[in-house]
């Protein structure tokens, strides 16, 4: 297996880009990623995106956004693994370019789902979920986070409170963001206050869904040099699952898939959760991101809030997560999120995350879940010094 | 491998509970409605909604029973899904099998 890097990243805002197809907001992406590598054209293009077949009513990706990006006759796919997409796309990216068989690869992830009412928009993403035996009862992905929190405080006898942290934190990263959905604030205090949505689950909690397109080129490690100054090798890449329904889990609170992924990620980059700068973790909501915290090895269980509570999650703190806002505050661009994260961790990596810098940061960790971890994609991203 | 058809009793308990506030297309006439993942008395996990009760009054560890009922309906036709829900069990079904 050859050694991988980015050598261009690109993304558009996340918002609601009713004014902007899904072919247009990828080509802005992927535009945005060539001109920041100085190349152009790549062998392959990988696609990931969970919702355009439903919400869009376009399906066969790969073409169609090869030939939009004047990459006509390349080879390119969609991917597909729910909200992890994006994550699953940059896995296959890195596997075609790691085995010899593609030079270059472009990876793009895209949703375009706010220019629906929210009554579609839900029920297409019922089959995010187990369509036969959750989302047919009407659980939509609110209820997954909802189910979660009300079992984890129950069995970790935790305050709804407690839980805050991770909203501010999301928020305070995301209003430096010039690319993020909500630029406001949050004041401590009014997050228990907030309107639920799929109790314990409120507005102040659940990450909101938005447009927009992120892409990163892929290219040799061994010839990365030639082309950009700042190459970001692709250290660690790996991509487990679990049951996709919730109740077929071995243990509700164990996110065996995040444990394996993060594991062989780690694993091949030669170096422990402790070495890591900073997580891009997948904060659709805050149990999620306390979850993650625990199934990485960063808090034991039922302690992941803690980080949060003792603002260890911060720009300057000792595990920095969701250093551009999060899901939360950035905005939840479904399939796109994946690639979203490598970004951020390459810009913080390489260095250049502006007003969002995480101080000396080398080597971050992008964490892209499909559902409640059915799907887990975790890459290991560092500076190539 | 071997599979074997297996009947459950249809009783359990609630092992965690959420209220849906916006229901997606179909399930409106419900909002807002409960959905449990409920631990049934042979072991398993399901997830369904809990239909019959005041949503105030669900609590993780309640003792549930399946009944059939309509999950919605489907197109302009409206053609009616049935399936299961889960209710609180009453008095005569409350021992666990």
């Amino acid at each position: 297996m050859r050694d991988v890097s980015i050598i261009g990243v690109g993304m558009t805002p996340v918002g609601e880009h009713y004014e902007t197809s899904l072919r247009r907001l990828a080509l802005q992406a992927v535009r945005a990623a060539f001109a920041d590598s100085g190349t152009t054209g790549a062998a392959a293009l990988f696609v990931g995106n969970a919702l355009g077949g439903q919400l869009s009513k376009q399906e066969h990706l790969g073409a169609l956004l090869a030939d939009y990006a004047g990459m006509t006759g390349v080879e390119a796919a969609r991917v597909d693994a729910g909200e992890a997409s994006g994550g699953a796309a940059l896995r296959q990216g890195y596997i075609a370019v790691a085995s010899g068989a593609v030079d270059r690869a472009v990876v793009v992830g895209v949703e375009q789902v706010t220019d629906q009412t929210q009554e579609t928009r839900l029920a297409a993403m019922l089959g995010l979920t187990d369509r036969e035996h959750e989302g047919a009862q009407g659980v939509v992905p609110a209820a997954i986070g909802g189910l979660l929190m009300r079992r984890y405080l129950h069995e970790y006898g935790v305050a709804l409170e407690s839980f805050e942290g991770f909203s501010i934190n999301a928020h305070a990263n995301g209003a430096r963001n010039p690319n993020a959905m909500y630029r406001n604030t949050l004041e401590p205090g009014h997050f228990a206050r907030a309107p639920m949505v799929a109790d314990p689950v409120n507005l102040f909690d659940i990450a909101p869904e938005g447009d927009g397109a992120a892409a990163v080129i892929l290219a040799p490690t061994e010839y990365a040099r030639d082309w950009v100054p700042l190459p970001v090798r692709i250290a660690g890449s790996a991509l487990a699952t679990d049951a996709l329904p919730l109740h077929d889990r071995s243990s509700l609170l164990t996110l065996a898939a995040v444990k394996l992924a993060v594991g062989r990620a780690l694993e091949q980059a030669g170096v422990g959760i402790n070495d890591i700068d900073l997580i891009e973790l997948h904060d659709a909501f805050t149990v999620l991101a306390a979850l993650q915290l625990e199934m990485v090895g960063l808090a034991a269980p039922g302690e992941g809030w803690k980080l949060a509570a003792e603002g260890a999650i911060s720009l300057d703190g000792r595990a920095p997560i969701s250093t551009f806002g999060g899901l939360k505050s950035r905005g939840n661009p479904f399939g796109a999120t994946g690639v979203y994260q490598a970004v951020e961790v390459a810009l913080q990596v390489r260095g250049q995350a502006g007003a969002n810098q995480v101080p000396g940061a080398r080597r971050g960790l992008a964490l892209n879940l499909g559902g409640a971890g059915a799907t887990a994609a975790a890459h290991v991203l560092e500076r190539l010094e | 491998m071997e599979v074997t058809p297996y009947t459950f009793s249809g009783l359990g308990e609630v092992y965690s509970y959420t209220v849906i506030q916006s229901a997606p297309e179909g399930f409106e006439s419900y909002a807002p409605y409960v959905v449990a993942i409920v631990k049934l008395d042979e072991g398993p996990m399901v997830t369904a909604q809990l239909t019959d009760v005041d949503p105030s009054e669900v609590e993780i560890g309640m003792r549930v029973e399946m009944v059939t009922r309509k999950l919605r309906a489907e197109g302009e036709s409206g053609i009616i899904i049935y399936g299961y829900k889960f209710r609180p069990c009453l008095a005569r079904s409350m021992a666990k099998s």
